[in-house]
C-alpha cells in the first residue's frame, strides 16, 4: 500500500466484473432491458477509464523505480510455493491499463449502436465486461500464475465473443479453432512457467526477474528453453507463424469485438508478456532472434495474404497479424519500449479501422436488410463508393490508413520507424536482424499498398452496391462515429507520447518505461547509429510507404471490378495469396485429418470400443456372470442348507483357531 | 456352584439348539432353539462371572433385551409369513431362490 491514489487499483477490475454479474443477470433475467445494459456495460468501463487515469497520476507522481505490488490474499500456499492474488502498478502495466479500458470504453460506446437491434444485447455487453475483467488481470498481475489466469480468461471470452452468433456453425467453428490454437499456445506458457519455478524457486515477477541473472546461465540451455517456451505462449494469444491462422476465422464474431479483443488489446498479451519478461528474453539471445525472426516473417507473410482478401475485415485481420509481427520484430530486438510504442499506436488506428469498417458493414447490412437481399454485406466487391454515403467514416479512415502505411507525421509513422530503426541498429553487429529489416520494409510496402487497397475499393469509384439499395447506405449514428473521432484524433497525434530525439523529442514514453526495460536493456549490446544513417532509414522508411500508396492507386482500378457473385475466380499466384497461401489446407492435412484418423480409427474403434468397451467392461461382466452361472447350485433357496453351512463355517473357524 | 457343571450343561443346551435349527422345518421351532442357544450363551456368562467379575452378569441383561427384540420381530416375520404361505415350514420359503 502507498497511501495514494494508486492504492485504488483493484476498483478497476472490480468494476469490470461488477458490469459482467449485473448484466449477465439481466441476460438471464430481462434481456429487453437494453438501456440499462448499455448504463452498466458502458458506465463501468468509463469509470474503470477514471480510476485509471487516476491511478497514472498517482503512480507519476511517486516517481518509483520498482513496481507497487499490492497481495490481498494468499492464493496457493503450498510447501515453496508461496502464489499470492496480488496486482503490480509500474509503468508498463499503467500503460496496458490505459489502453484497455480507454480504448475498450470507446468500443463499448460504439457497440451500443452497432449491437442496437440485436436480440443477444445484454449477454454481449456481460462477456465485453467479463473480457475487460479478466484483460485487466493480465495486465496487472504480480506474478505468472495471476497473470495466467487472466491469459485463460481472456482466451475465453474470445471464444464466446467469436462464436456469438451460434447458430451458424461456421461461427461456433470459428470460436472452437481460436480456442484450440490457444490451448496449444498455454501448454508452452505452462511448461514455462513450471521450469521458471523450478529454475528460480518463484513465480512472483519481481523475485523472478531478480534471481533469474544469477539462477541461470545467460544463453544456456534452460533459459532458452524457458523464453521459448513462454514465445510459444505469445503465438498462439497474438497469432503469430505458426499458430496465426484462427485470427482471420475470428472475424466471425461481431466488428467491435474484432476491434477490441482481436486488434487492440487481447492480440497483443503476447507484445506484453515479451516486454513483461524482457530481462529473461535479454538473457536469451536465441530466443530473442527467433522472436525477432518469426514477428518478421509473419509481418511479411500476413501482408502478402492481406493484398487479395476481399472481405473487409479479413484484410484488417491478416493486418492485425502482420502489425502484431512488426511488435515482436521489435521486443525481439531488444526495443521494448518501440514495441510498447507500437502497440499504443496500434491499438488506436486498428480499433479505428474495425470500427470504421464495422460503420461500413453496418450501412451495407442495413441497405440489404431494407431490400431483402442476401448478398454479402463485408465483401469489397459489393462496394465501392462509400465516400458519398459515409463521410465521416471515409475520412477517419483514411487518416487510420495514413498512420498505418507509416505516413508521417501521423502516430504509425514513429512508432513503425522506430522499431525498423532498432532492427537495423542491430543489424550492424548481427546480420541476421538486416534480413529481419528487410522483411520489416518489405512488409511495410505491403501494409501502404492493401491498406490503400481497401480504401480504394470501398470508398472510391463506382458504387457496387445495387440500385435498390444505394439509397438506404447512410452514415451511423453519433454514438458511432463519436468513439471512431476521438480515435481518429488519437491515430494522428498518438506519435506525440514518443516524439523520438531525432526530431528533438524528448521521447516520453521510452523513459516512462525505462524503469521496466532497464534491466533487460543493459544486457543487450547497445547500437548506435548516426544521425545520417537515421535520417537515410526515415526517408527509406517514409519512401516505400508512399511507393506502396501510389502503386496501389496508379495499379488497381476499382471502376473494372464487378460484384461478388459476378467476380471470377483469380488465377496463378493471386489465387494462392486468395487462398492464405493453402495454409488451412496444409494444417488439415498434416494434422487434423490424421488426428481424426487416429481418433476414429484407432481411439476410438479399437481402444475404446473394442479394447475398453469390449474386454474390460463387457468382459468383467461376462466374468462375474460365468462365475455365477458356475455357482448357482449354492442358492438352494432352503434356509436350512444356509444354516448348516453357517454352521460347519463356524466349527471350521474354531477348529482352525484352536488346533 | 461349581463351574465345570455349569459349563458342561450350557453346552448341551447350546447343542441341542443348533441341532433344532439344523434338523426342524417348522420355523417356530427353529425361533425357541435359537433361544435356547441364547440362553446357553447366558448361563455361561453367568457362570463365568463367578470367576471375572459382575461384567459377565451385566452382559445377560443385555443379551435377554436383545433377544426380547428379536423375538418381537421374529414372531411378526413369522406371522407375515403365514398369512402369506398358510404354513410356517421353512422348506416353503425360497422366494429368494426365484
Amino acid at each position: 500500500m502507498t497511501g495514494t491514489a494508486a492504492d485504488l487499483i483493484w476498483i478497476a477490475p472490480a468494476l469490470a466484473l461488477l458490469g459482467f454479474v449485473l448484466n449477465g443477470t439481466l441476460a438471464l433475467v430481462r434481456p429487453t432491458a437494453k438501456t440499462l445494459v448499455s448504463i452498466i456495460g458502458a458506465g463501468v468501463l468509463l469509470a474503470a477509464f477514471g480510476v485509471s487515469v487516476t491511478v497514472f497520476r498517482a503512480f507519476a507522481d511517486l516517481h518509483a523505480d520498482a513496481p507497487v505490488v499490492f497481495r490481498y490474499w494468499s492464493w496457493i500456499p503450498v510447501g515453496t510455493l508461496q502464489v499470492d492474488f496480488a496486482l503490480q502498478v509500474d509503468q508498463l502495466s499503467i500503460v496496458m491499463l490505459l489502453i484497455v479500458t480507454g480504448v475498450g470504453s470507446l468500443i463499448h460506446l460504439f457497440s451500443i449502436g452497432y449491437m442496437k437491434d440485436d436480440p443477444g444485447y445484454a449477454r454481449y455487453f456481460a462477456y465485453l465486461n467479463l473480457f475487460i475483467f479478466f484483460m485487466l488481470v493480465l495486465v496487472l498481475g504480480a506474478n505468472f500464475p495471476v497473470m495466467f489466469v487472466g491469459w485463460e480468461g481472456v482466451g475465453l471470452c474470445s471464444y464466446l465473443l467469436i462464436g456469438f452468433w451460434f447458430s451458424e456453425k461456421a461461427n461456433a467453428d470459428a470460436g472452437r479453432k481460436a480456442f484450440i490454437m490457444n490451448r496449444i499456445g498455454d501448454f508452452g506458457f505452462m511448461v514455462a512457467m513450471f521450469m521458471i519455478f523450478w529454475s528460480t524457486g518463484s513465480l512472483d515477477f519481481g523475485a523472478v526477474f531478480t534471481h533469474a541473472p544469477t539462477a541461470l546461465v545467460p544463453g544456456g540451455g534452460a533459459i532458452t528453453a524457458i523464453t521459448l517456451f513462454l514465445f510459444l505462449g505469445c503465438t498462439g494469444k497474438s497469432a503469430q507463424i505458426p499458430l496465426y491462422t484462427w485470427l482471420p476465422d475470428a472475424m466471425a464474431g461481431p466488428t467491435p469485438v474484432s476491434a477490441l479483443i482481436h486488434a487492440a488489446t487481447m492480440v497483443t498479451a503476447g507484445v506484453y508478456l515479451v516486454a513483461r519478461c524482457n530481462v529473461l528474453f535479454a538473457m536469451a539471445p536465441l530466443s530473442s532472434a527467433v522472436v525477432a525472426g518469426v514477428g518478421a516473417l509473419t509481418a511479411l507473410f500476413a501482408a502478402t495474404i492481406a493484398l487479395k482478401q476481399w472481405d473487409i475485415k479479413r484484410v484488417l485481420a491478416y493486418s492485425t497479424i502482420s502489425q502484431l509481427g512488426y511488435m515482436f520484430l521489435g521486443v525481439g530486438t531488444g526495443a521494448i519500449s518501440a514495441g510498447i510504442f507500437h502497440l499504443t499506436t496500434h491499438a488506436f488506428f486498428k480499433a479505428l479501422l474495425f470500427l470504421g469498417s464495422g460503420s461500413v458493414i453496418y450501412a451495407m447490412h442495413h441497405a440489404y436488410h431494407t431490400t431483402h437481399s442476401h448478398e454479402d454485406a463485408q465483401d469489397m466487391r459489393n462496394m465501392g463508393g462509400l465516400a458519398r454515403y459515409l463521410p465521416w467514416t471515409t475520412a477517419l479512415m483514411w487518416i487510420a490508413t495514413l498512420a498505418i502505411a507509416g505516413i508521417p507525421p501521423l502516430s504509425g509513422f514513429f512508432s513503425k520507424d522506430e522499431i525498423l530503426t532498432a532492427a537495423f541498429a542491430r543489424g550492424t553487429t548481427n546480420p541476421a536482424w538486416l534480413v529481419f529489416w528487410v522483411f520489416g520494409l518489405a512488409a511495410a510496402l505491403l501494409t501502404a499498398f492493401y491498406m490503400t487497397r481497401l480504401m480504394l475499393y470501398t470508398f472510391h469509384g463506382p458504387n457496387r452496391t445495387g440500385e435498390k439499395e444505394r439509397e438506404h447506405l447512410h452514415e451511423a449514428p453519433w454514438i458511432m462515429t463519436g468513439p471512431l473521432l476521438v480515435l481518429g484524433i488519437l491515430s494522428a497525434a498518438g506519435g506525440l507520447l514518443n516524439v523520438p530525439e531525432l526530431y528533438h523529442g524528448s521521447a516520453r514514453l521510452h523513459q516512462w518505461l525505462e524503469p521496466v526495460t532497464q534491466p533487460g536493456a543493459a544486457m543487450v549490446p547497445e547500437a548506435h547509429l548516426s544521425t545520417a544513417t537515421e535520417w537515410m532509414l526515415v526517408g527509406v522508411a517514409v519512401l516505400i510507404a508512399v511507393l506502396g500508396i501510389v502503386g496501389a492507386w496508379r495499379l488497381l482500378h476499382p471502376a473494372a471490378l464487378v460484384p461478388a457473385r459476378d467476380a471470377p475466380a483469380e488465377r496463378g499466384f493471386a489465387r494462392i495469396l486468395r487462398h492464405k497461401w493453402y495454409v488451412d489446407e496444409i494444417y488439415d492435412a498434416l494434422i487434423v485429418r490424421p488426428l481424426v484418423w487416429l481418433s476414429t480409427e484407432i481411439l476410438w474403434k479399437r481402444i475404446d470400443q473394442q479394447a475398453i468397451d469390449g474386454a474390460t467392461v463387457n468382459g468383467v461382466a461376462r466374468g462375474a456372470r460365468a462365475l455365477g452361472w458356475a455357482n448357482r447350485w449354492l442358492q438352494t433357496g432352503q434356509v436350512g442348507v444356509y444354516v448348516a453351512v453357517f454352521v460347519i463355517g463356524v466349527l471350521l473357524i474354531i477348529w482352525r483357531s484352536v488346533g | 456352584m461349581l463351574l465345570s457343571p455349569a459349563l458342561a450343561i450350557s453346552a448341551v443346551l447350546f447343542t441341542l439348539g443348533v441341532a433344532g435349527v439344523l434338523l426342524r422345518r417348522n420355523a417356530i421351532v427353529i425361533f425357541m432353539c435359537v433361544e435356547l442357544m441364547l440362553n446357553a450363551v447366558n448361563l455361561t456368562f453367568v457362570a463365568l462371572a463367578q470367576r471375572l467379575g459382575i461384567g459377565g452378569q451385566i452382559f445377560v441383561l443385555f443379551v435377554m433385551a436383545v433377544a426380547a427384540a428379536e423375538a418381537g420381530v421374529g414372531l411378526a416375520i413369522i406371522l407375515a409369513v403365514f398369512r402369506h404361505k398358510q404354513s410356517v415350514s421353512l422348506q416353503n420359503m425360497n422366494l429368494l431362490k426365484d
